[in-house]
C-alpha cells in the first residue's frame, strides 16, 4: 500500500510538472466548451436575409417587420426587381430570399390567395431547411393572427412541441458531445503516452527489476489521469450550467456515477494500447486516429447514426463513447433515471472488463 | 557461487542476428567480474538475461541460486540494477528518484543510509535539481545510489562509466572499492580496457563470444606473444608496410606508437628494425614492450574474427 502511494505520488509529480500538459488537460475542455458555445453555432440566430417585392403594401410590411423582429432572422436588403436574387446570393450575402407577389395585400382581401415564395441558399442545406422552417413558422403564425378575425367552418390546427429542448439550442447536443470526446481523448491518450514513456526513457526496465508487481505500477499511472478527467467533467458540467445556461436535468450523482464509469473504460483501454506499443508516437496516433476518429463519426454527436447505412449502425456499438453519448443525453438532456440506461450501463462495465483483461494479459513483465 | 552462466545463447531478429553464442562464465560471492568487450559485444544482452528482463534462446543461468526465468521474481527482490542508459525519473529530484526507489524496494532511504552515505554526500548538494539537469557523472552516482538503497546482494552496472569523464570514471572505481567491504558480488562491463585493472576477474567479450576470462595478471601473464613498440614519424606508411610484412602478424596505433605482434617469437626488435630500414623508412625506432590488456584484446579480436 506504502508503495502504491508511492507510485501515485510520483505520478501526480510527473503530472504537476509537465505544465504544457497540465494546461492541456485543463484548458482544453473550457476552449472545446467557448468554441462550440459561441463560436461554432447551428443554431440560426440573426441570419442575413433578403425581401423581393417591387411594391410593398402596408399587409407585406407588416408580415416583413415580423420577420425582421425575429431573432432568427436580420433583413439586410430590399430587392425590387428578380434579377437581384442571383447576385445576393453569389456574393453571399444572405442566406434567403423572401419574394412577395405583387398586390399581395389586395389578394388576400379579395382572391383569399396569396402567394410567398421562399428562396434558400443550400450550400449548406441542414442551416437552409432551418432558415426555411422558421420563415413558414412566421409566415403560419401570421395567417393564424389573421384567421382568429374571422371564423372557419373547421381547420386542422397544427400544434408543434419540441419537448426537452423547447429553444432548440446546440448546448443540449454539444455539451453531452464534448465531454464524451474529451474523456475519450484524454482518458486513453494520457494513460498510454504516460506508461509508453517509462518503456522510451527505461525507467520501465528498473522497475521491472524490483519487487513491485508490475500490475500495480500500471494502475498507479492510470489514477491521476483517473482524477484530472474526473475534474474535467466538473469544469464542462459547472460550464454547462453556469455559463451556456443549460439546465442538468437528471441526478447529478448518476450522472457523475456513469462519467466515473466511462472514465475507467478509456483508462483501460488506454492501459490496452500502452501494453500493445513501445513509442509514444505510435500511442498518441492510436488513441487519435484509432479511437478519436471512431468516436467523432459513430458517437452520434456529430452525425445521427440513424442515418447511416446498416454496417456503420452495426459498427458504431462497438465504440464505447457512443454509449457513453446516449448516456449523457438521456441523463443530462430527458433526465432519465437509472431503469433506462441500465442497458448501457451494462455493454460499457462489459466493455471495460475486456479491455483490463486484455491489457493485464498482454502485459510483458520482460522486455520484449 | 554468486552467478552461474551456462551455454547461453540469444539471438535476435527471429534468428538471424547472434548477439551471445555459447557464453558460459562463474562469479563468486563478493567477487568484483569485469565484462570486458567493443559496442556490440553482447554486454547489455547478458545483463538483461542475468536481470531477468529477457529470455535466453538456450542455456541456463542462475543469480544467487535463483534460476533467471523460474525465479525471477526472487533475483528481482536482491539484485540492484544499474541500466546503460540513464534510466531514473529526469523531472524528479535527487531526492525524490532516491525516495521513490528506496520504496519500491519496500525500505527506506534513512533505513540505509549508511550504504550509500559516501557516494550521497558528493550529490547532496544537488538533491533538489531534477535528475534530468545532473551531470554525467552525477546522474551515474545518483543512479548507483539507487541502485544500492536496498542493499542488494548482487549489483549488474552495464557501462556504468559510459560517456562520463575520466575523473569521474575514476571516483566511479573507487566507490565501488569501498564497496567491497560489504561483501556485494559486482558484474560490471565496460568497453574501457584500462578499467580492467580495477576488477578481480575479467572476461574479455566480442560478438558475442566470451574470448578469455581470468585476472588481468593471469590473462597479461599467460600471452605468449612478443610485442615491439615502433615509434616513427611516419605512422600511417610505416602501418602499411607492416600489413604486408611476412614476419609480422599484426599491427595496431597506439597514440604516437605502433604495437608490433611477430608471427614468429624469435624475431628481435634488432632485425624488426633493420627490415624497416632496408625499405626505405630511415626514422624508425623499434624496442621490446610489455604487452597491455590493449594488446592482447586487440589479437584476440583478431584470433575470432579469422586474422
Amino acid at each position: 500500500m506504502k508503495t502504491f502511494l508511492a507510485f501515485v505520488l510520483k505520478e501526480f509529480q510527473h503530472v504537476w510538472r509537465d505544465k504544457r500538459s497540465l494546461f492541456i488537460l485543463i484548458a482544453m475542455p473550457v476552449m472545446l466548451m467557448f468554441i462550440f458555445g459561441f463560436a461554432l453555432s447551428n443554431e440560426v440566430k440573426n441570419s442575413n436575409i433578403a425581401i423581393l417585392c417591387p411594391k410593398p403594401d402596408e399587409e407585406v410590411l407588416s408580415l416583413i417587420e415580423k420577420i425582421d423582429q425575429s431573432k432568427y432572422f436580420t433583413i439586410n436588403k430590399m430587392m425590387h426587381n428578380p434579377n437581384e436574387i442571383e447576385n445576393y446570393f453569389k456574393q453571399n450575402k444572405g442566406k434567403m430570399v423572401i419574394v412577395f407577389e405583387n398586390d399581395f395585400a389586395d389578394k388576400l382581401q379579395h382572391d383569399k390567395l396569396a402567394n410567398v415564395q421562399l428562396i434558400g441558399d443550400a450550400t449548406d442545406p441542414n442551416t437552409a431547411t432551418t432558415m426555411i422552417g422558421y420563415a413558414q413558422g412566421i409566415i403560419a403564425d401570421y395567417q393564424k393572427s389573421l384567421l382568429g378575425e374571422t371564423n372557419l367552418p373547421y381547420a386542422i390546427q397544427v400544434e408543434t412541441r419540441m419537448l426537452y429542448n423547447p429553444q432548440l439550442l446546440s448546448a443540449y447536443n454539444f455539451v453531452p458531445g464534448v465531454m464524451a470526446l474529451i474523456l475519450t481523448l484524454l482518458g486513453t491518450m494520457m494513460t498510454s503516452v504516460s506508461i509508453v514513456k517509462e518503456k522510451e526513457f527505461g525507467s520501465m526496465e528498473l522497475l521491472l527489476v524490483s519487487p513491485v508487481k508490475p500490475i500495480m505500477v500500471i494502475f498507479s499511472k492510470a489514477l491521476p489521469y483517473a482524477l484530472l478527467c474526473f475534474i474535467d467533467v466538473l469544469i464542462i458540467l459547472l460550464m454547462a450550467r453556469y455559463v451556456l445556461d443549460m439546465p442538468i436535468r437528471g441526478n447529478i450523482f448518476l450522472l457523475l456515477a456513469m462519467s466515473v464509469l466511462f472514465i475507467f473504460t478509456t483508462l483501460s483501454l488506454g492501459l490496452l494500447i500502452s501494453n500493445s506499443v513501445d513509442q509514444q508516437q505510435v500511442a498518441m496516433f492510436i488513441s487519435l486516429v484509432g479511437l478519436m476518429m471512431p468516436s467523432l463519426i459513430f458517437s452520434g454527436f456529430m452525425f445521427p447514426i440513424e442515418n447511416m447505412p446498416k454496417p456503420m449502425q452495426i459498427i458504431s456499438n462497438i465504440v464505447p463513447t457512443k454509449w457513453y453519448f446516449e448516456i449523457l443525453k438521456s441523463v443530462m438532456v430527458k433526465g432519465l433515471g437509472f431503469s433506462y440506461i441500465w442497458k448501457h450501463t451494462l455493454i460499457l462495465v462489459g466493455m471495460t472488463a475486456f479491455f483490463t483483461l486484455v491489457a493485464v494479459r498482454k502485459f510483458k513483465i520482460r522486455l520484449s | 557461487m554468486s552467478l552461474i552462466v551456462k551455454n547461453i545463447i540469444k539471438t535476435y531478429d527471429k534468428g538471424n542476428v547472434l548477439a551471445l553464442d555459447n557464453v558460459s562464465f562463474e562469479v563468486k560471492q563478493g567477487e568484483r567480474f569485469g565484462i570486458i568487450g567493443p559496442d556490440g559485444a553482447g554486454k547489455t544482452s547478458l545483463f538483461r538475461i542475468l536481470t531477468t528482463l529477457l529470455l535466453a534462446d538456450s542455456g541456463v543461468a542462475s543469480v544467487c541460486g535463483n534460476d533467471v526465468v523460474l525465479g525471477f521474481d526472487k533475483i528481482r527482490r536482491i539484485s540492484g540494477y544499474m541500466p546503460g542508459k540513464f534510466s531514473l525519473y529526469q523531472d524528479l529530484s535527487v531526492e525524490e528518484n532516491l525516495n521513490f526507489f528506496a520504496t519500491v524496494f519496500g525500505t527506506t532511504v534513512a533505513e540505509n543510509m549508511h550504504l550509500i552515505k559516501d557516494i550521497y554526500v558528493q550529490i547532496e548538494p544537488f538533491k533538489d535539481r531534477p535528475a534530468g539537469k545532473l551531470s554525467g557523472g552525477m546522474k551515474q552516482k545518483l543512479a548507483l545510489c539507487c541502485a544500492l538503497i536496498h542493499e542488494p546482494k548482487i549489483l549488474f552496472l552495464d557501462e556504468p562509466t559510459t560517456g562520463v569523464d575520466p575523473v569521474s570514471r575514476k571516483e566511479f572505481w573507487d566507490m565501488l572499492d569501498r564497496l567491497k567491504s560489504r561483501n556485494i558480488t559486482i558484474l560490471v562491463s565496460t568497453p574501457y580496457m584500462d578499467e580492467a585493472s580495477r576488477c578481480d576477474r575479467i572476461a574479455l567479450m566480442q560478438t558475442g563470444k566470451i574470448l578469455a576470462i581470468d585476472t588481468l595478471d593471469n590473462i597479461i601473464g599467460s600471452y605468449k606473444n612478443k610485442v615491439f613498440g615502433v615509434e616513427t614519424r611516419q605512422m600511417h606508411q610505416l602501418s602499411q608496410f607492416f600489413k604486408t610484412h611476412k614476419a609480422v602478424h599484426s599491427c595496431y596505433p597506439f597514440g604516437d606508437t605502433l604495437h608490433v605482434t611477430p608471427k614468429d617469437a624469435l624475431l628481435t626488435s634488432i632485425e624488426l628494425e633493420s627490415s624497416c630500414k632496408s625499405a626505405g623508412f630511415q626514422d624508425v625506432k623499434v624496442f621490446d614492450i610489455v604487452p597491455n590488456i590493449e594488446d592482447i584484446f586487440m589479437n584476440l579480436m583478431g584470433q575470432n574474427n579469422g586474422i
